[in-house]
Formats: structure tokens, sequence, C-alpha cells
């Protein structure tokens, strides 16, 4: 059975002027994920988008923010060695990563899809029993630091991960979690 | 030569090439032993097979290690950039490797600088980077599954993660984002997409479609669509053409999976040990 789900829609501030809005570039997706939490945590308004093209490398997130915060969320950031490579002002609209999944029930297995990443958990003791799909070279990394675990002790792809792949990967785990616990 | 290129899951590992050995646990590329993994030893392993079935010359195997951080992928690239003028190179796949979109322009410039251009395969991460850079239509084969048709199909992605949604949501209509695919110039000459049914496609139509035998709990196994893209490159070197190497991968695949009987948790090394029996099946009833 295949049924389509929305994940929830977290508080956007999408119809900024986007001459307010900034962008945060950093190193690598995954850094992204911790970034956003903590931002949405303190109550701003951002967004997790693509870069602009100069700093595109074909996988890459970056944060769009209200630049009248921006002293006030790099210096954030640098207190938890967060800290971004860049912050630019906005030319053109980045594109949001897809939030939609797949999910697929096997029975006894449950299998979630974002994007191009796919996980599958056994529903009755919770481990993580496949990885699917991606392309970028934490995958394999992250498939073998991940398998044969419970949801609740495997490695965060968010935290391990490095790519847009993990990030995907962790998307598909958050909604497995949010759909048999873990 | 076959040469198949890409990173493997080892932090730090340098680079290596060599021809590569392949037993049950896994490969070996010039004294580093990698054990049987989804991504590039799965592919690497099944065009092994594909070379030792045939009698031909072992693949030449260019790894280095990668868990996300660049380096290993980066090695790579410049490999590539500053050796290829002077190889003699038949088939090249590229496979998983950290997508960037400037440093893979230099390695197309140095295979335009070949003697004879080698046939292009590309997958995973280097199918990401081809497609993000507009080069889709220099390679000759790429093997999404349906996930990363949708990303072909939608010109403005740059990656599988920024897919727009109405086009994932597409993803019932094959047919469709295969026509988008192509009319966007985001596919090379032949594609081949794994999914419930595999689609063989050679410049904008579909030429084949492989439904049978329909193994379901193939999807969540890691590492099946990396054995296609392995025996395609296998068939291709062995004089196959593309659209012929894809046929009898799909359905060794189907039938590989069928053997080995597998159930959501199956690892791909289960799979890996029924190809040389499948391939030799399917090879017999195609001629």
């Amino acid at each position: 059975m295949i049924k389509w789900f929305r994940k929830k829609k977290k508080k956007v501030d999408s119809k900024s002027n986007k001459a307010n809005r900034g962008l945060l570039i950093f190193a690598h997706p995954t850094t992204v994920i911790a970034v956003e939490e903590l931002l949405r945590d303190e109550g701003y308004e951002i967004r997790v988008v693509s870069p602009p093209p100069s700093y595109r490398t074909g996988c890459d997130l970056s944060v769009e923010i209200p630049l009248e915060s921006e002293a006030a969320i790099v210096e954030l950031l640098h207190s938890v060695g967060l800290s971004p490579m860049d912050v630019v002002p906005i030319t053109s609209e980045g594109m949001e990563p897809l939030q939609f999944v797949r999910v697929k029930d096997f029975g006894r297995y449950l299998m979630v899809r974002a994007a191009n990443m796919k996980m599958t958990v056994d529903k009755e003791t919770k481990e993580i029993v496949n990885i699917s799909g991606g392309g970028c070279p934490d995958v394999p990394f992250l498939a073998t630091s991940m398998l044969g675990k419970r949801l609740s002790d495997a490695p965060d792809p968010g935290e391990v991960g490095f790519s847009l792949c993990a990030y995907s990967l962790n998307t598909a785990r958050e909604e497995i979690i949010r759909l048999i616990g873990d | 030569m076959l040469l198949l290129a890409g990173s493997v899951p080892v932090d730090k590992m340098n680079l290596q090439i060599g021809p590569i050995d392949f037993s049950p646990e896994g490969i070996e590329v010039d004294g580093s032993k990698l054990p049987i993994n989804r991504g590039n030893e799965a592919m690497m392993t099944a065009a092994c097979q594909v070379c030792e079935l045939l009698g031909l010359e072992r693949p030449i195997g260019l790894i280095a290690g990668d868990i996300g951080k660049r380096a290993g992928s980066e090695a790579i690239y410049h490999y590539l950039m500053e050796n290829l003028p002077s190889m003699d190179v038949d088939v090249m796949t590229l496979h998983y490797v950290m997508p960037d979109l400037k440093l893979n322009k230099k390695v197309l410039e140095s295979i335009k600088k070949m003697v004879r251009r080698p046939i292009l395969i590309a997958d995973a991460g280097s199918m990401y980077v081809a497609k993000a850079g507009g080069d889709a239509s220099f390679y000759d084969v790429f093997t999404p599954d349906i996930g990363e048709l949708a990303f072909l199909a939608d010109e403005k992605a740059d990656h599988p993660a920024f897919t727009r949604g109405a086009i994932f949501h597409m993803e019932d209509d094959v047919t469709e984002l295969i026509r988008r695919a192509y009319s966007t110039g985001n596919a090379p000459s032949t594609l081949f997409v794994k999914g419930r049914v595999d689609y063989i496609c050679h410049n904008g139509e579909i030429v084949e479609a492989i439904e049978e035998p329909a193994i379901e709990t193939m999807e969540p196994v890691g590492g099946t669509g990396d054995l296609i893209t392995g025996m395609i490159s296998g068939l291709i070197y062995a004089g196959r053409d593309p659209v012929d190497a894809c046929i009898i991968a799909g359905r060794a695949n189907r039938r590989a999976g069928q053997l080995s009987n597998p159930t959501p948790a199956t690892q791909i090394a289960e799979i890996i040990k029924f190809i040389p029996e499948a391939l030799s099946e399917v090879l017999e009833t195609s001629g």
C-alpha cells in the first residue's frame, strides 16, 4: 500500500520581501539541519533553500534569514560552533528541499522514501534493516553505521552525514519515527 | 579498458587504481580490500562477474575513501582530469562521488582531449553532477530510479533533494517524466529507469519495459541499482550496444532477485551471489 504524506509545515515567513532577507552559507548541507533546528527553536522565521549559483557545487543548502537579525544570528551560531562560511544578500529565489515522503507498507517492514533516499525498518523491533538510493559518498557510510541498529540507537544522519542525500535520509527517518516511534 | 570510478566509505583512504579482484567477501583494488556494500563495491562486483563470465579482462577500479568530506571525491576528479587523455579507455562508469560542478566539467574537458572517446555511463552522484551541470547529453547511459528520474525531469533542480513537489508527485506517470527528461536535455541517449517496471529508453522513446519477474521486496534492498549499473558496464565492454546491455542487465537483476527470495531486510551480498547464474540464463535465452 502506498500513501502520500505532506510533512507538517513549519512556520515560514515565505512572503517576506527578499530585499530584507539574507542567506547563511555553510560548508556542508547537514550543518544546516542543526542550524535550522536551533534558529526555529529561538523563534526566527527562516527557510532552508539552495544557495545562489556562485556558491553551488551540486550538493549544498543555505539558510534564509531576516537581515535585521543577522548580527544576533551569526553571534548565536558562532557561540555554538556553527558559524557560517559567509552571509550574502538574496539575489534570486532559492529552491526549498523536498519535504514530501512516500510510505510503503511491507507488513512487518515499513519503507519511507524522501526524494532519492529510502529507509526500511522492522516495525516490531524498530531496527533499521535497509537503506537504499542516494548518490553522495556518505550514503554507503551511513548505511554501514545505521543498519542493524534500533532507530533510537542509530546515529543521526544529520549529525554524521554531510550531503543532501543525508538530509533526505534524515527526512525519511523523522517520518518513520513520527509513524511508529523509535 | 573498462574503467570503474567512484568513492568508497573509508575515511581518508588514499586514491587507488588497478585491476579489480573480487570474491564473495568483497573487492580488492591495489591492495585495498573492501567488503561488499551498496555503492561502488556492488557495482564493481557485478561488472567483474560479467567480465569473468564472458572471458574479458578484469575491469580497472579507480577508488578513493570518502565519507562525505569531499577529499576522496576530489582526488578522483583530479586523477581523471590529469590522466584520461593518456589512458586507453573503452568504457568508463562514474558512480558514487560528491557532486562538484566545476571539477566534473574539467573531467569532461579531459575526455574531449582523448584520442578515442569512451562510452560514458553515470549513476548516483556522478549522474547528479552531470545533470546539474547541463551535461547529460555528453553521456551515453544514465541509470536513475524513479526518484532520480523526477530529478532529471525537473530542469530547475540541482540535486534530487530539490526536485519540486509537483514533479515528485508525477512519479505514477513515468512516461511523462521520461518525456520531460529528454525534452529538457537532461537525459543521455540511453536511459535505464529502475522501478516496479524497468523502462529502457533510447533517444526519447521507451524501447523496452521489463515487469517480470516482479520481486516487490527488492525495492528496499540497498545496492540492487548498483548491480544493474555494473552489469550494463560489463556488457557494453563486451560489445553489446547500450540498449541491449540494459535489457539483459534488467532481466538478470530481476532473476537474481527471484533466486535470492529476498525480504525487505535482505542485504545486497545475498543477491550478488546469484548474478552469474541469472546472467547465464538471460544470455542463453536472449542470444
